[in-house]
């Protein structure tokens, strides 16, 4: 990881120096324990700020859909992904970014670091390369970096990017993932049992709308849930409206989401909503055969209409 | 001596007792959550945290309020009662409670009273539980506040460790709710002295400073600096840092219909959704995170502090370690005392 951090901190430098790029997206350290953050960059003696480790969890890609300057944008596989979503929903152009992908292992979830410091607060996190030292009051433990990964990150296959002008350090490895075990098992449950766990998720919900702000895919100029005529929600966040929101949001990102994790990582009330975005990204997958974000060609199955879609569902 | 001792094992009992008359919210902890809930035992009590995850502002101030009800333009229903029994909020930390003395700059003031805020503020005790283990986020100390300060509080308690809490008396409500039950002892010498010594250390493992003298001229001068250009480019424009802050108030009246009956309802607002300042025509004089963002370090910082004579910010230390982006308002205001003003 080291290495990476430093030929990634050259590249950006000499992509600011030959004007290829007028601004650099990367992470750069926080100011709270093992906490990383989005930055931008537009001088080159400034990309020494620039980091790369297991905490670099935001996915820059949204970014794209507001800045105007030349980007140099630092993605890892799922941002990568992300990044193609957009360049075919034609909300960015190809040749306005300069990809600079990154192959990644998996990042840490810190709610999993909060579980198991119970209360404690974190002081100050040590990685190498496949362990993290935890150290909080009365408390130093080294952990596997495997244990503490990110749900997204353990059912990720394309850990290296999918499209990048330029890679920092090697591809990795990929292993076999069961990607849908988890979607499996839950699925198998009574429908009651599934529906009451939504609906306690939901029950927390606060509706600061952090998962939609957060996620690549939802650019619309006007969200459905700030329309006003008609009104479809209520500002009182009644549990129906609530749990709408979220499932007509994942029907809306359904064949697009790359399952990144954003919006389950920024959720201030720990609201777990990913079995619904998982479950639609396998019905696409088996529906029509498509995996969002793997290549440029290949439009969405929410928007497109092929002749031998599947249509099951006409009895 | 007003200072009273009382074991852990013993708290069971007395809260057993004030639930007769009170009905008691204390730290639930839940889905990784520590956030305030009705109890119906000491059991239930989750001691062991920082903070709630939400504000004690939820309980004065709730998300949603339906206000009065009407059928046809006439009105049926005022919310004329908003609370069924009296409330106690136990182990709320003083840097919420100094946020109700804020809130209640808006909500309870000379020229404007609101009946439902009111309502339950004269209806509840606040029984404050001293921080022992402040974050590194925390500043309170900074903003007119501390670990063991006593503003707003009924009761203030304090872990002393060895299974016991000093309790003391702030209010004469506070005090009448001690006098009800045996389980209280007077407190020794010695008691005093661990409470010193626990206060110093809480105070000392404050390391976050804010210097917010100078602040609000500063910030006249600087309005239009391009520093705000760089402040923004991170911010999400979610709810995250006005929702789970103990001072932010902002709120839309908006009617609502369940079934066929009309509601007004007050609900939580914030000033970084877009949306805010729509106007029916289509212009929205703050476009863009950075005059969002700008607005509200300014109302915080500054239009607060004209309106009202305090900062409208305890230092609780929820935007810093909620914010998925890591925007961190000690970061801006310290960027803002270095920020040279524009030539007028």
């Amino acid at each position: 990881m080291p290495d990476n951090e430093k030929q990634l901190r050259e590249v950006a430098e000499k992509l600011l120096i030959d004007k290829k790029v007028d601004l650099i997206i990367g992470y750069e350290k926080g100011t709270l324990p093992l906490r990383t953050r989005p930055t931008f960059i537009r001088e080159p003696e400034e990309t020494k700020r620039l980091v790369w480790n297991s905490r670099c969890e935001n996915n820059l890609s949204f970014y794209l859909k507001t800045v105007k300057e030349k980007v140099g944008i630092v993605a890892k596989g799922c941002d990568s992904r992300s990044i193609v979503g957009l360049i075919k929903e034609s909300q960015v152009k190809r040749g306005d970014i300069f990809i600079i992908g990154v192959p990644c292992p998996g990042i840490i979830d810190k709610k999993k670091i909060e579980d198991i410091l119970d209360g404690r607060e974190l002081l100050e996190g040590v990685e190498s390369d496949s362990q993290i030292l935890l150290k909080a009051e009365g408390f130093e433990e080294t952990l596997d970096k495997d244990k503490l990964l990110h749900a997204s990150c353990r059912s990720c296959r394309h850990r290296n990017p999918v499209l990048y002008d330029t890679l920092v350090g090697k591809e990795i490895s990929q292993p076999q993932t069961d990607e849908y075990s988890d979607v499996e098992e839950f699925a198998s449950k009574q429908d009651n049992e599934r529906w009451a766990y939504f609906n306690d998720e939901t029950s927390r919900c606060i509706r600061c709308y952090a998962c939609r702000n957060v996620c690549p895919a939802c650019y619309c100029p006007q969200c459905f849930v700030d329309q006003s005529l008609p009104t479809w929600f209520d500002r009182t966040p009644h549990l129906s409206d609530t749990l709408i929101f979220h499932i007509i949001r994942t029907l809306h990102t359904a064949g697009r989401c790359v399952d990144c994790g954003a919006c389950s990582r920024v959720c201030p009330m720990n609201v777990e909503l990913r079995m619904l975005n998982k479950k639609t990204e396998k019905d696409v997958k088996e529906l029509y055969g498509y995996e969002a974000g793997t290549n440029l060609e290949e439009l969405p199955p929410m928007a497109t209409f092929k002749i031998d879609d599947p249509q099951e569902f006409i009895k | 001596m007003k200072e009273k001792i009382i074991r852990k094992p013993q708290l069971g009992t007395w809260l057993e007792g004030l639930r007769k008359e009170y009905e008691i919210w204390a730290p639930v902890k839940k889905n990784g959550l520590v956030l305030f809930h009705p109890i119906e035992s000491a059991k239930e009590i989750h001691f062991d945290f920082s903070n709630t995850k939400k504000t004690a502002k939820d309980l004065f101030f709730p998300q949603s309020e339906v206000l009065f009800s009407f059928r046809g333009g006439e009105i049926e229903k005022k919310a004329d009662m908003v609370l069924e029994k009296p409330r106690i909020i136990l182990a709320i930390r003083p840097c919420d409670a100094k946020s109700l003395a804020l809130l209640d700059k808006v909500f309870d003031s000379e020229d404007y009273q609101d009946p439902y805020y009111v309502e339950r503020r004269k209806g509840t005790l606040l029984l404050g539980m001293a921080c022992t283990h402040p974050q590194t986020s925390c500043f309170c100390t900074s903003m007119r506040s501390g670990p063991f300060e006593k503003t707003s509080l009924d009761l203030l308690m304090v872990d002393l460790g060895d299974e016991k809490y000093l309790v003391e008396a702030v209010t004469q409500a506070g005090k009448d709710l001690m006098g009800k039950d045996g389980s209280f002892e007077d407190a020794q010498e010695k008691d005093r002295e661990r409470l010193a010594k626990v206060k110093k250390q809480a105070e000392e493992k404050i390391k976050s400073k804010v210097v917010i003298e100078g602040l609000e001229e500063k910030l006249d001068k600087i309005f239009d600096s391009p520093f705000w250009d760089r402040v923004h480019q991170r911010c999400l424009g979610c709810a995250i840092c006005t929702y789970l802050c103990s001072t932010c108030h902002c709120f839309a009246l908006l009617d609502e219909r369940v079934n066929s009956l009309e509601q007004r309802v007050r609900s939580w607002d914030s000033c970084m959704f877009p949306v805010f300042t729509l106007e029916a025509s289509g212009h929205n004089p703050r476009i863009s995170n950075r005059e969002r963002i700008r607005q509200r370090v300014m109302h915080k910082f500054n239009y607060f502090v004209k309106n009202f004579g305090e900062t409208a910010c305890v230092g609780c230390g929820r935007c810093i370690q909620n914010c998925p982006v890591n925007i961190d308002i000690r970061e801006i205001i310290e960027e803002i005392e270095n920020e040279q003003p524009l030539p007028s």
